[in-house]
């Protein structure tokens, strides 16, 4: 299993879609090494700086609705995973981004818009934010200069599994 | 009880239910291209398991970077190359044979009604145009896909989208998918299908129906869904007469993947074309959607018709109906990428290609081309593309540009003025 938490990375924006996460001129490279330097090159958020070298030590992203729509590329949650970034918290996802989390091992989690802005209260310039999360008791919990606060989230059954296994093939290749 | 398309297509492939909720449905297509199968098949050979679930059922295609513009597409090129020789994969289609995924696998007759399909592309929803469960998939699903024949799917829900009225002049298939986005909203149909009925659907060509499906995806549908009919027949009947006695039993058998009456809609959503103008986007999010008057004037560097929305025959001939004896404006790139052979070959026979040509547009081989800004076509920062894609994403056809989404008769007339134009104000054929 994949190790989950650490400091976070907040994208105050709904929507935010594959290409943005990953340019399609990436798609080129057929290992998910390659792909490092790119994440979320296209992001167009007012004053987010992709070349900023802090993006780098985040752990884990929390954003807001449709995290992860367009394009079926699992080149963006691998960028996220080369990056050390395994944990990606919205109040909702594209259907296919938030299977392609699960499918490598990695944690996408929904949370209700307003416990989401809760977890952006924790947003400042030097706010610091470290995010962890307790797999196995399904909770959330977010310290910075402004305070801890922890939330429970659920998955299904499925998507523990997928999580436990490792991997959707992994898992499928053990039952069918 | 009453089920729609997608249940009764659940139903009858369900392999095995691992968790409450959770339906691992058996495949009967898996469509590939070298963006998304070379890591599958790398993935699969460092795994020990190099093989596949049935050769006969795996389609590829070289389509997104094609003739190979460098030495990493090349390589990608090579792997499928290889492993389609390797796995026995007949239906594989190489350069010369090649065309848009989501135009060639239909046009080879590979989807019908009630089949599951699976690709590591977003819009494979295209293919529930016959009456199938599309569904766009990441690497891994795909990788899955090729070794077991199997994939995993929350149940969607459905919408039902009624379209309704009949469409003026100048208002086509792209304008009322365009419109349906702008109700919906790109989240709006996020798990579920969407079924697409009324007459305006049933009037449809199957190119048409294959333009709306194309675009659920970018409501967040799982798979755009059109009830299999007397144009799903004709289409598939050269691919088909075997089977059945006549068209009227191949009908018959296709009648039983039908939604039936009482069966259960997330939301039902109603729209009338009959007072429809053409539609064009003008954000970064393809929900972003007003009429293309109130659009009109804006300047555009550039022009595309193609892709897996707008890139087939009735989409060129349709263009070429407004271009035919004009000339684009000086200050526009006209490019048109026919979308497979065949689109390409019959436009020619029938003077399309001519017509663009003629026009002043550069005319290039079946590919996805400018729509993603991988190979050709890529806008240089602050230009601005009319475009009959389906994605009008920030840095989409490349870093800084724009993309203006619109029906091929909008993206003809816009080329004509060198800006955004509405085709209801343009008499087809100059001369």
């Amino acid at each position: 299993m994949k190790t989950f938490g650490g400091k976070v990375l907040f994208l105050d924006r709904s929507d935010i879609n594959t290409d943005e996460i990953i340019p399609a001129k990436y798609l080129t490279e057929i290992s998910k090494e390659a792909l490092k330097p790119h994440m979320l090159e296209d992001l167009k958020i007012e004053g987010f700086d992709p070349c900023d070298p802090g993006l780098h030590e985040a752990r884990v992203i929390v954003t807001k609705a449709n995290f992860g729509c367009g394009s079926s590329r699992e080149h963006a949650p691998w960028v996220f995973e080369i990056n050390d970034i395994n944990v990606v918290i919205a109040s909702s996802f594209a259907r296919i981004f938030r299977q392609n989390m699960f499918n490598c091992g990695m944690l996408a989690i929904e949370l209700p818009e307003e416990a989401i802005d809760r977890l952006f209260k924790h947003k400042g310039t030097n706010a610091n934010a470290s995010l962890s999360v307790d797999f196995n008791n399904n909770r959330i919990a977010i310290e910075s200069d402004k305070g801890s606060e922890s939330f429970a989230y659920s998955l299904s059954a499925f998507d523990k599994a997928l999580v436990e296994a490792g991997g959707w093939v992994e898992f499928a290749d053990s039952k069918y | 009880m009453a089920m729609t398309l997608s249940e009764k297509i659940f139903a009858s492939h369900l392999r095995d239910e691992p968790f409450p909720g959770t339906k691992v449905l058996s495949l009967d297509v898996v469509l590939c291209h070298e963006i998304t199968t070379p890591i599958a098949v790398n993935d699969l050979v460092a795994r020990g398991k190099d093989r596949v679930f049935d050769p006969s059922k795996i389609k590829v295609v070289i389509d997104h970077v094609t003739p190979a513009k460098d030495t990493k597409t090349a390589l990608q090129g090579k792997i499928l190359r290889d492993w389609s020789r390797r796995q026995g994969i007949r239906d594989f289609f190489d350069i010369g044979r090649n065309g848009v995924c989501h135009a060639l696998f239909p046009e080879q007759g590979f989807i019908r009604p009630g089949y599951t399909v699976i690709m590591g592309d977003s819009h494979t929803c295209t293919h529930g145009a016959f009456g199938a469960f599309a569904a766009g998939v990441g690497t891994t699903d795909l990788e899955v896909g090729i070794l077991k024949g199997v994939c995993a799917f929350r149940e969607p829900k459905t919408i039902r989208v009624n379209v309704m009225g009949t469409a003026p002049e100048g208002v086509f298939a792209k304008d009322i998918i365009l419109r349906i986005i702008k109700e919906l909203t790109v989240k709006g149909a996020t798990d579920c299908v969407v079924e697409f009925h009324g007459d305006v659907v049933r009037g449809l060509s199957m190119e048409g129906r294959m333009t709306l499906c194309n675009m659920a995806i970018e409501a967040g549908g799982t798979s755009g869904v059109c009830m299999p009919d007397e144009v799903t027949v004709d289409y598939l009947w050269p691919f088909i007469a075997a089977d059945y006695r006549d068209k009227k039993a191949a009908l018959a058998d296709f009648r039983k993947w039908w939604s039936d009456e009482g069966c259960e809609y997330v939301k039902a959503l109603d729209i009338d074309v009959s007072n429809l103008a053409p539609q064009v986007t003008y954000g970064y999010k393809p929900d972003e959607v007003k009429d293309a008057a109130e659009l009109a004037g804006t300047a555009v560097d550039q022009v595309y018709i193609g892709s897996c929305t707008n890139g087939r025959l009735e989409d060129l001939r349709v263009a070429a109906s407004y271009l035919k004896g004009r000339k684009i404006a000086d200050t526009v790139r006209g490019i048109v990428s026919p979308a497979t052979p065949k689109v390409f070959r019959d436009a020619d026979e029938e003077g399309i290609i001519r017509i663009f040509m003629d026009a002043g547009f550069c005319v290039t081989n079946p590919t996805c081309g400018a729509c993603l800004g991988m190979s050709n076509g890529v806008l240089a920062p602050g230009e601005v593309c009319a475009s009959t894609t389906n994605r009008n994403f920030n840095g989409r056809m490349g870093k800084g540009g724009m993309v203006h989404l619109m029906s091929p008769a909008t993206a003809a007339v816009t080329a004509i003025e060198g800006s955004i134009a509405d085709p209801r104000k343009f008499a087809k054929g100059g001369r």
